[in-house]
């Protein structure tokens, strides 16, 4: 772990991985997308509005899994005090927020059809906007932390931590409460979707985690060479006596 | 009365808004990669 810590030795593996993850991931997710939307049956009670599943299930999964990633650079950045943790929590922070903007419209888009309203107030869609509610608390406390502390990441690593609390809440929401939204359908090793609508999504779920890899890794590019540039900036004036 | 409604649309704007949004997305992390890394260059040149 500690092997990453350097900015440097990071920017030399991020210059080759970040270009495969996101080529990859745009090339996967789109084959997947054109398989639900083209390929895959339609469902039997549902019908062609199933093939909403495709982008719904993993945005839903790469919100959660943002925010799981902003957890987990806190605590890195806390614990172990390493350079680049909170860097990849900033990373992380707008892709997280816009895959979970895009599971509530998705599923408000499915809701309609398939339940006969845009939107109902059960734990699961209430929970989930919840999340999004972090996400920008998150990116406010973060920007407004690095402005009064020069990149002191303390307040927003804790809000991090403390705001994990709700990914279980989401995701035991449907077994907790009596709700409007579906029970899991994949669990650990089991899935009780065919395989003709479980392949598709797999492989759409692979596609846009790359996608998100991608994204991470070219925002954490940015940020780090935002940081140089003002480091070197701040050393020319601080040189020139202004 | 239950109306008439075709999937179809729902289906075709939640595609539009997820795939305009991820390619945003992308869009917009590579732009903002490509401008801060071309800053640092030339702050070293100075």
């Amino acid at each position: 772990m500690h092997g990453f810590a350097n900015p440097a030795r990071f920017l030399r593996i991020a210059r080759w991985l970040m270009p495969l993850c996101m080529g990859a991931g745009i090339a996967i997710a789109t084959a997947a997308l054109g398989w639900g939307l083209f390929f895959a049956p339609a469902e039997r009670l549902q019908g062609e509005t199933v093939r909403i599943v495709y982008l719904h299930v993993p945005s839903a999964w790469l919100g959660m899994a943002g925010w799981m990633g902003i957890a987990a650079a806190s605590f890195t950045e806390l614990v172990w005090r390493h350079p680049l943790a909170g860097i990849a929590a900033r990373a992380c922070a707008v892709p997280g927020a816009v895959f979970t903007a895009v599971c509530l419209v998705t599923g408000s888009l499915w809701g309609r059809p398939a339940w006969g309203t845009w939107w109902v107030w059960d734990g699961r869609l209430t929970s989930m906007l919840v999340l999004l509610f972090l996400y920008f608390g998150w990116m406010a406390l973060s920007q407004a932390s690095e402005a009064a502390d020069g990149g002191q990441n303390k307040a927003p690593a804790i809000f991090g931590l403390v705001g994990a609390v709700n990914i279980p809440i989401i995701h035991y929401s449907v077994i907790w409460w009596q709700s409007q939204h579906q029970a899991p359908s994949i669990t650990m090793g089991k899935s009780a979707m065919a395989g003709a609508f479980l392949h598709p999504l797999l492989f759409a779920m692979l596609g846009f985690t790359l996608l998100f890899a991608g994204v991470v890794l070219a925002r954490m590019r940015a940020i780090l060479a935002h940081q140089q540039a003002e480091a070197r900036l701040r050393r020319k004036a601080l040189s020139e006596g202004y | 009365m239950r109306e008439a409604m075709d999937p179809w649309t729902f289906v075709v704007a939640a595609y539009a808004v997820g795939m305009g949004a991820a390619a945003a997305m992308v869009a917009w992390s590579l732009l903002t990669m490509r401008r801060a890394e071309k800053r640092r260059d030339e702050a070293r040149k100075r």
